[in-house]
């Protein structure tokens, strides 16, 4: 019965992709009238403006590009124009650097706000005022302090993926069922013992949840900083692309970067899955 | 005196009239033929011209002697005579010889216009190596971004708007850190675009209520535009929308119908003209003939820190830009700067831009050679203009002193000193007078010429 569910599910899939490819592909069909123009003059224009060719690339043109792309993801032809691959590989490097120091930062200290009531109360303003600002707008101020764009870029993804790993594991601490810290208490295990051996896997869960929530929101903000300061990663892809007028080269930026966030998310979710316990 | 003056030429004129006898006067000639340098085969072929110049005009200081001489001899044996007697190799060799860069790794930003041209194609064509340096050019997103990179020295110097050096010394929008300019990148090659939709509006006087796009406050595009409705008697604050809007976004806006036209850099105007979304209503050099609007600056802790380096740049800049100034050779710019790693742009555009051969989005094809022209002397003149019409518009309150922020940031006299180092005739003067309009600016008057606007930002 689930498998001929999921047959199903994937027979629907597919069939929502056709049609919308069949769509995108009749939506940008020329229609605009062609003006008539000299040779002469035409030749100095672009195929929008002589042949009435949509700005909108279609699905084939999005095909063949990426195909082309894919022939060669690593070449390097200077400082500016770099493979699609590095460009990721820059990209989830910048992610990855500034995700493990806020984990480094979050969970250490989300620990010892969630068992002390105390320091949550105190830092609660503190962190209610953090929290909401966009992570863009550190930009400035960063390149301004920091001086140095890619450390800025990696201290932007740093300050958008602490808080929600700080929240949940402060949560999860503060809300580890009673009775197991009174057992641990009664059995007299000692404080560092009882953290790592009761709290910390009765929170897990929580805590990966937030590292989860985490890694989305880096993977969002990265493609925006790295428009912001330039340089290499997807995000400077995108803006140079962008900048050619090149929409084919920015739809295939968007697959790529969907992509790339789905399969971080798909590994956190693996860890969330190792660490849930049946209660 | 012109840059390819030649004083083995016994026919050149002496006073009255120019060196061709096509101009009334050496100033006019000067105009026309502004640094139309040839590219030399190598460095040393340029270094000995300039000393066998050098060491002909000391034998023969009164000219009439010379080109009796001259007549009498023909130039090639004049110096072959010459290099009998005096060692002309070498001093040659000793004067060849600059300082060493401290630095020879470096990195320039830019923005990806044409206006960038020299910087970005002195890379693929080899001028940066020649040299003596190994400089990386970073395409960067904007102009707030490349300010903000210079000053942490991420760049050792950076492609800026003509009037940003200017505004980063006197610290507006930014913290005062002193700027320099050894060269200006181009001059005219900017562009008023206006939506397909207006063609019928051709007169700015029906523009009330229109929305603009220019690429950042402190620019050239700024003052010209603003320069160009009030002389129309529409008041740039109150009667239309002005816009900052980073230049790739101008043509996706304009096709948007978010705006009703930019002045904007070029490949950005025939961007818009070759996608079909807008025709050109009037090239910048309509307005102001010869006007700069992209410059090359560099803070002044790197100047003094590695000197050499910024000789050597310097030095790569202006040869790049003397080399972009001859007709013949845009072709090959255009190409050499058109990939992904440059500007990232059709070749056809750039090309457009750079021949001045273009369409103008109405059906016509129109031709300006010098729709973008280079020429990097830094005329202090031009900084004194830019700070007059920035305290027209109010970015600067209060009393400027012009003469002193200009000769502060625009480097004329080192640049000068370098252009004829490198063989080059830099003109004399630092100042010169202009017609922006028709309207004469004389540049030891700035605060009457100022006082003349009706239209200006209360202060």
């Amino acid at each position: 019965m689930t498998s001929s569910l999921r047959l199903r599910a994937g027979l629907v899939s597919i069939v929502l992709l056709v049609a919308f490819l069949g769509i995108w592909h009749l939506a940008v069909r020329s229609t605009a009238p062609v003006a008539t123009m000299s040779p002469e003059y035409a030749k100095l224009m672009g195929l929008t403006a002589t042949q009435g060719k949509s700005a909108m690339p279609g699905p084939f043109d999005v095909g063949a590009k990426l195909w082309e792309h894919l022939q060669r993801p690593f070449y390097d032809n200077g400082p500016n124009d770099k493979g699609l691959g590095i460009q990721l590989a820059y990209s989830i490097a910048r992610v990855g650097t500034g995700y493990l120091l806020a984990v480094l930062v979050a969970i250490p200290l989300g620990f010892l706000i969630g068992t002390s009531p105390l320091l949550s109360k105190a830092l609660d303003p503190f962190i209610q005022v953090l929290k909401p600002i966009s992570p863009l707008a550190w930009m400035p101020l960063a390149l301004y302090t920091i001086k140095d764009s890619s450390i800025s870029a990696i201290f932007v993804i740093f300050i958008c993926s602490i808080w929600p790993m700080l929240l949940n594991t402060v949560f999860g601490v503060a809300s580890v069922r009673k009775e197991w810290i009174n057992v641990a208490r009664t059995l007299e295990v000692g404080t560092l013992r009882r953290a790592f051996t009761v709290i910390l896997p009765a929170a897990a869960p929580t805590i990966l949840t937030g590292m989860r929530i985490s890694i989305g929101i880096a993977w969002l903000v990265i493609v925006a900083a790295e428009m912001l300061v330039g340089g290499t990663g997807i995000g400077y892809f995108v803006w140079n692309e962008w900048n050619n007028l090149s929409i084919t080269n920015v739809i295939i930026a968007i697959l790529l970067i969907g992509i790339v966030g789905m399969l971080l998310d798909q590994i956190l979710a693996r860890f969330t899955r190792m660490v849930t316990f049946p209660e | 005196m012109s840059t390819f003056d030649n004083p083995f030429d016994p026919d050149r004129k002496l006073q009255a009239g120019c060196a061709c006898g096509q101009h009334q006067t050496a100033a006019e000639h000067e105009q026309a033929t502004a640094l139309r340098c040839d590219p030399v085969e190598s460095e040393e072929k340029r270094y000995e011209s300039v000393v066998a110049s050098a060491v002909m005009r000391a034998m023969f200081p009164q000219d009439a002697a010379r080109r009796a001489f001259l007549k009498s001899v023909g130039a090639s044996t004049a110096l072959a005579a010459l290099s009998q007697f005096f060692p002309l190799q070498t001093a040659t060799e000793v004067f060849a010889q600059t300082g060493t860069p401290e630095k020879k790794d470096l990195k320039v930003g830019f923005i990806p216009i044409t206006c960038a041209t020299p910087i970005i194609m002195a890379a693929p064509l080899g001028f940066y190596a020649k040299h003596g340096l190994n400089v990386e050019v970073v395409k960067t997103a904007g102009w707030a971004v490349i300010r903000d990179k210079t000053i942490n020295k991420e760049y050792d110097a950076a492609h800026m708007l003509a009037p940003m050096p200017i505004a980063i010394s006197l610290g507006l929008g930014a913290n005062a850190i002193p700027f320099a300019v050894p060269a200006i990148e181009n001059i005219n090659g900017q562009g008023i675009v206006l939506a397909t939709k207006h063609k019928d509006k051709r007169d700015p006087k029906d523009w009330k209520g229109l929305k603009f796009a220019i690429p950042f406050d402190y620019s050239m595009h700024n003052y010209l535009l603003r320069y160009y409705l009030a002389e129309h008697g529409l008041d740039p604050d109150t009667d239309v929308q002005l816009r900052s809007v980073p230049p790739p976004e101008m043509v996706a806006n304009l096709r948007a119908d978010n705006i009703d036209g930019f002045l904007a850099p070029d490949n950005i105007c025939q961007r818009a003209i070759y996608d079909g979304v807008g025709f050109m209503h009037l090239l910048s050099k309509e307005i102001w003939d010869g006007h700069p609007c992209c410059s090359f600056a560099a803070s002044r802790e790197f100047i003094t820190t590695a000197p050499n380096s910024f000789a050597a740049l310097t030095r790569a800049i202006v040869d790049a830009t003397a080399y972009a100034s001859k007709a013949e050779n845009r072709k090959q710019i255009a190409e050499a700067i058109a990939p992904a790693n440059y500007i990232n742009a059709p070749v056809t555009v750039l090309e457009q831009v750079l021949t001045g051969t273009y369409a103008d989005g109405l059906g016509g094809v129109k031709t300006d050679a010098k729709r973008v022209d280079f020429d990097p002397f830094p005329w202090q003149s031009f900084a004194v203009w830019m700070l007059t019409q920035m305290k027209r518009w109010g970015q600067i309150k209060g009393d400027v002193d012009y003469k002193a922020v200009a000769e502060q940031v625009y480097l004329a006299t080192d640049t000068r000193k370098l252009m004829t180092e490198m063989g080059l005739t830099p003109p004399a003067g630092s100042y010169k007078s202009f017609a922006v309009m028709g309207r004469n600016f004389d540049p030891a008057k700035p605060e009457d010429y100022l006082a003349s606007f009706k239209i200006r930002k209360a202060s």
